[in-house]
């Protein structure tokens, strides 16, 4: 009898030492504060390019209905395409439209709902450089091509004739993970540029010719942040958000734009119509007087058949929430909102989710 | 003379140089500590604990979901590494024949090695994709593979380091052997054999590349183990390379209290031990 | 605590043998309910399972690694092209940024780590030689990825503004240290990693010293040598095999390791013969891409890398043990 109390103290202070584990931080495993009993917790994984605004109403949502949490990890669309196939979340996110043989390769059907529109522009960090340049096609796929390395190579220079440009060498910053912003980036840079199409084409991983990587929106922008006579892309609202001064870039009609909420509607103006057919069109290098040329819609990618129906009426009743009140926050986080045509388009596709 | 001195100084010099290196080797961890505390210090307050993480680029909010999850995880971890550690060592060191032995340490020791992104793998094609879920579950089962080899290894040591009188003498007073382990082996080992169970916890408590892909992330709380889970390591990953003053800010806060875990599991662990061999010196 | 309730249920003594059954089983029921048995084979199973997970992970990479395998064959260890759009997977830039980095770690670490573990063997008084080293011990379970909170905010930018510019301007004219300054790149992932096996090399090398028989450096002392050639001469050349034992423990952890070296190597699949530049390592790829990588084939290079590292490690750790044995000579059960 003496043994089995020995052991039973030894167990109950091995079990002791269990519990130990769990006390390790500060705040003791307390339960989670008492959620609503129909709690339901929603999965997503996806683009960082929407990241802001998704967050945002991600969070939006959850306080018009508290039971509703829609979880969003920002991982890149490489990885929401993937992860949705894998079925390990619920629905995913993507600037990158999925193309006909991709979607084969789903087991199952999936819509695609426009959210947003959003812009792509150089950022970089020269030190005692404080003006905006300005980039022609050409200079940009030269320097993401390796062939242009000084900052004060005439094609950089040429356009900017009052800036005094530095001869320090030009450190070329992409993004390391799959990504709709280097989908966007490198979709723009074959449509101006033959060489970068033949020789890298677009995606959202490609094979850089130069550069280092950096982890998502945020890690190119923290990148080029830290590092001096640096150039990266990045969506819109990174640039503003962190200071990084961003640079204009000369449209298809020859003039230098500047990103903004303008010249990215006016980017997206022309699609509407192109948009009753398909909603997955490309929109870089756009026609216009004032369109900014590397803009891009980014996507929801949701199943259209969802099995458990509460997780069904909670992502249609979003997607709703998202195309009317959502809308109205966009502009908030320079974001382009959806042009109307395109909204009702959407509005009748919700209808294909069951 | 001309040499001897030489040699004197070559002696001087070199034998300076090593306590440079090892001064230089100390230093690094007061360093470490005293950038965490400058930066980490000042932003460490009770919304950090208490709180959810804001939406992006919005300032404030806390971890309070990535502080329960990484116990939670240390719990799964738990669960399912110390018993198999603590059983195996038992056998190793109590049951052990020739042959057998031999390989269960070899596969421990391997398992030891494996570069902990390669458990995130494991993990991952083992438990996310037939489950369809990043959950605290997959993440702490990769913790827990991790934490086997340790706790085996030092289960086995201290168990071996109890005087064979001892289990002699149970013996001798009519138990059988596994009386003789389960209430006396084990109980005078046990003190070794907890402290080994809180490293290794606390080993384990600080990896990140093994919940990657496996407790992913949340940005709310996370219910039960079958949800995708926030948890410390990977938070400080992600806020570290963000490009937001805030999220740096959080993330040095995070290293802070993650480290001061760490730490004082390690120096609390030590302690027992020291206190356990001066006792048994004395 | 599943094993345990077992041993509970088991104290019970004199558990009824079910009738009827044969004699045999009756005895060894009896010898059952004595309990040797059972905890024996309790013991027992749970070592197998160890067994088990251990061969379940071989046998995961392995099958999950199918597809590179038919594809790129042995290629697929020498092709430095890595092409997600066009579908090439070669290893080899990966390959090269693990072991580079690697190497500049070993390059800073062992004769630090060496120097330091001289000194707290062999000079330091026990009582302050065994302060440092817990401290050292701690430094070895700081967690990775508070070396990357460093590293990219302490380290990378020190990096970049004085190293990188000191070691261009003395030793430029090397090809190790030209071209851009990044800051991030092979220098400071080999960096951080040096900051991280140090502890590694010094606690294995130090007890490896202290197990030098007090005799060798007594002779040798006796003999007139300085302490400084007592040690080096003789204590070193003595524990040879036992420090390089532990050289190869660091390396496998170098080898294997993540986060910290994601943080600050640069993530480009370059090969460069520059420090300077931006790298990739195994373990970086697969954390970053593997979570996302769109198509079997480009999910299962990336395990092809994991089994890669796997064996890489498996090979070094068995090494380093047999080193480590062979001077401490501890007998072959710690084995």
């Amino acid at each position: 009898m003496k043994t089995l109390t020995a052991s039973v103290r030894g167990l109950a202070a091995i079990a002791a030492m269990v519990l130990l584990g769990l006390c390790f931080s500060p705040q003791p495993s307390s339960p989670a504060p008492a959620a609503p009993a129909n709690r339901l917790q929603i999965n997503a994984a996806g683009a960082t390019f929407p990241y802001p605004i998704y967050s945002k109403w991600f969070d939006e949502y959850h306080k018009v209905h508290p039971n509703i949490e829609i979880n969003y990890q920002s991982i890149g669309s490489g990885g929401g395409i993937q992860q949705l196939k894998a079925g390990t979340v619920d629905f995913g996110a993507s600037d990158m439209p999925l193309n006909d043989e991709m979607l084969s390769q789903f087991a199952f059907k999936l819509i695609h709902f426009p959210t947003v529109l959003g812009a792509v522009m150089p950022t970089y960090n020269i030190p005692g450089v404080i003006q905006e340049l300005k980039f022609t096609p050409q200079a940009l796929a030269g320097i993401y091509l390796g062939k242009i390395t000084k900052w004060n190579d005439p094609a950089i220079t040429g356009p900017n004739p009052s800036v005094n440009l530095p001869g320090n060498d030009i450190m070329v910053v992409h993004r390391s993970d799959g990504s709709g912003t280097t989908f966007v980036w490198t979709d723009y840079l074959s449509k101006v540029s033959p060489d970068w199409k033949r020789t890298v084409g677009s995606n959202t991983s490609v094979r850089w010719p130069v550069g280092l990587g950096g982890k998502g929106n945020e890690g190119v922008s923290g990148i080029v942040k830290e590092i001096p006579n640096s150039i990266g892309y990045v969506e819109l609202i990174y640039a503003v958000q962190n200071h990084l001064p961003y640079g204009e870039v000369q449209n298809s009609s020859g003039r230098f734009i500047k990103a903004s909420l303008a010249t990215v509607t006016a980017a997206a103006a022309g699609a509407a119509t192109e948009m009753q057919h398909d909603v997955r069109i490309s929109i870089t290098n756009a026609r216009g007087q004032d369109a900014y040329p590397i803009c891009s819609f980014t996507y929801l990618l949701i199943p259209t058949k969802i099995s458990d129906p509460a997780k069904r009426q909670a992502i249609t009743e979003f997607l709703h929430w998202m195309l009317a009140d959502g809308q109205n926050m966009v502009e908030a986080l320079d974001y382009g909102r959806l042009p109307k045509p395109v909204v009702t388009i959407e509005m009748k596709a919700i209808s294909q989710i069951d | 003379m001309n040499r001897r001195t030489w040699r004197k100084v070559v002696n001087g010099v070199m034998l300076g140089l090593t306590g440079l290196c090892a001064l230089a080797t100390v230093s690094v961890l007061f360093f470490i500590l005293g950038y965490l505390v400058y930066n980490g210090g000042r932003s460490l307050n009770w919304a950090f604990f208490t709180q959810l993480p804001k939406p992006v680029g919005e300032v404030g909010g806390g971890m309070a979901n990535a502080i329960v999850g990484s116990a939670k995880l240390l719990l799964v971890a738990s669960l399912a590494g110390i018993p198999m550690g603590f059983m195996g060592g038992v056998y190793l060191a109590e049951f052990g024949g020739r042959a057998f032995p031999f390989l269960v340490r070899y596969t421990a020791d391997l398992l030891n090695g494996v570069p902990s992104i390669v458990m995130g793998i494991f993990a991952y094609t083992v438990v996310v994709l037939p489950m369809h879920h990043f959950s605290a579950l997959a993440g702490g089962l990769a913790l827990g593979a991790m934490l086997i080899p340790i706790v085996l290894r030092s289960t086995e040591e201290f168990l071996r380091a109890v005087p064979q009188t001892l289990r002699e003498g149970a013996l001798a007073l009519g138990a059988n052997k596994w009386q003789a382990i389960s209430s006396v082996v084990v109980p005078a080992a046990f003190r070794g054999i907890a402290t080994g169970m809180l490293l290794s916890l606390a080993r384990v408590a600080g990896e990140t590349a093994p919940l990657l892909f496996t407790s992913f992330g949340n940005s709310f709380w996370s219910s039960g183990f079958n949800e995708p889970t926030a948890s410390l390591p990977v938070v400080i990953y992600t806020y570290a390379l963000s490009a937001y003053d805030d999220w740096h800010r959080q993330a040095w806060a995070a290293g802070l209290v993650l480290l001061a875990v760490v730490l004082a599991a390690n120096i609390g662990a030590r302690m027992i031990l020291s206190r356990k061999m001066s006792s048994a010196r004395g | 605590m599943a094993g345990s309730t077992l041993f509970l249920d088991n104290a019970r003594p004199g558990r009824p043998t079910p009738p009827g059954a044969a004699g045999r089983v009756r005895s060894w029921m009896r010898r059952l309910a004595s309990g040797d048995e059972i905890a024996h084979l309790i013991t027992l199973i749970f070592a197998a399972g160890i067994f088990l997970v251990t061969l379940l992970l071989v046998y995961e990479l392995y099958r999950n690694s199918v597809l590179p395998r038919h594809k790129f064959g042995w290629a697929f260890f020498v092709t430095s092209v890595w092409d997600p759009v066009f579908e090439n997977f070669g290893a080899l830039p990966y390959i090269y940024g693990t072991v580079v980095t690697s190497a500049v770690a070993l390059l800073i670490a062992v004769p630090l780590g060496v120097g330091a573990a001289i000194f707290l063997a062999e000079l330091a008084p026990p009582r302050i030689s065994d302060a440092l080293t817990f401290v050292i011990e701690l430094l070895a379970a700081v967690p990775s990825v508070i070396f990357g909170l460093i590293g990219i905010f302490i380290l990378v930018p020190f990096v970049r503004s004085s190293v990188e510019p000191f070691l261009k301007s003395s030793l430029g004219f090397l090809p190790l240290f030209q071209g851009p300054m990044y800051g991030v790149g092979f220098l400071a992932a080999g960096l951080v990693l040096a900051i991280m096996i140090v502890p590694f090399i010094l606690s294995v090398s130090r007890e490896v010293l202290l197990a030098v028989p007090v005799e060798q450096r007594e002779a040798a002392l006796a003999l007139g040598a300085t302490r400084w050639e007592a040690t080096w001469k003789v204590v070193v050349p003595y524990a040879r095999t036992g420090i390089l034992g532990s050289v190869f423990l660091a390396l496998a952890r170098a080898l294997g390791e993540t986060m910290a070296v994601t943080m600050v190597i640069g993530n480009d699949p370059k090969i460069s013969s520059s420090l300077f530049a931006p790298g990739y390592s195994i373990a970086a790829v697969i954390a970053n891409e593997f979570a996302e990588a769109p198509g079997a084939l480009y999910r299962q290079s990336l395990i092809e890398m994991g089994l890669v590292l796997f064996i890489l490690t498996f090979i070094l750790n068995g090494l380093a043990r047999l080193l480590i044995l062979a001077t401490t000579g501890r007998g072959t059960e710690h084995a």
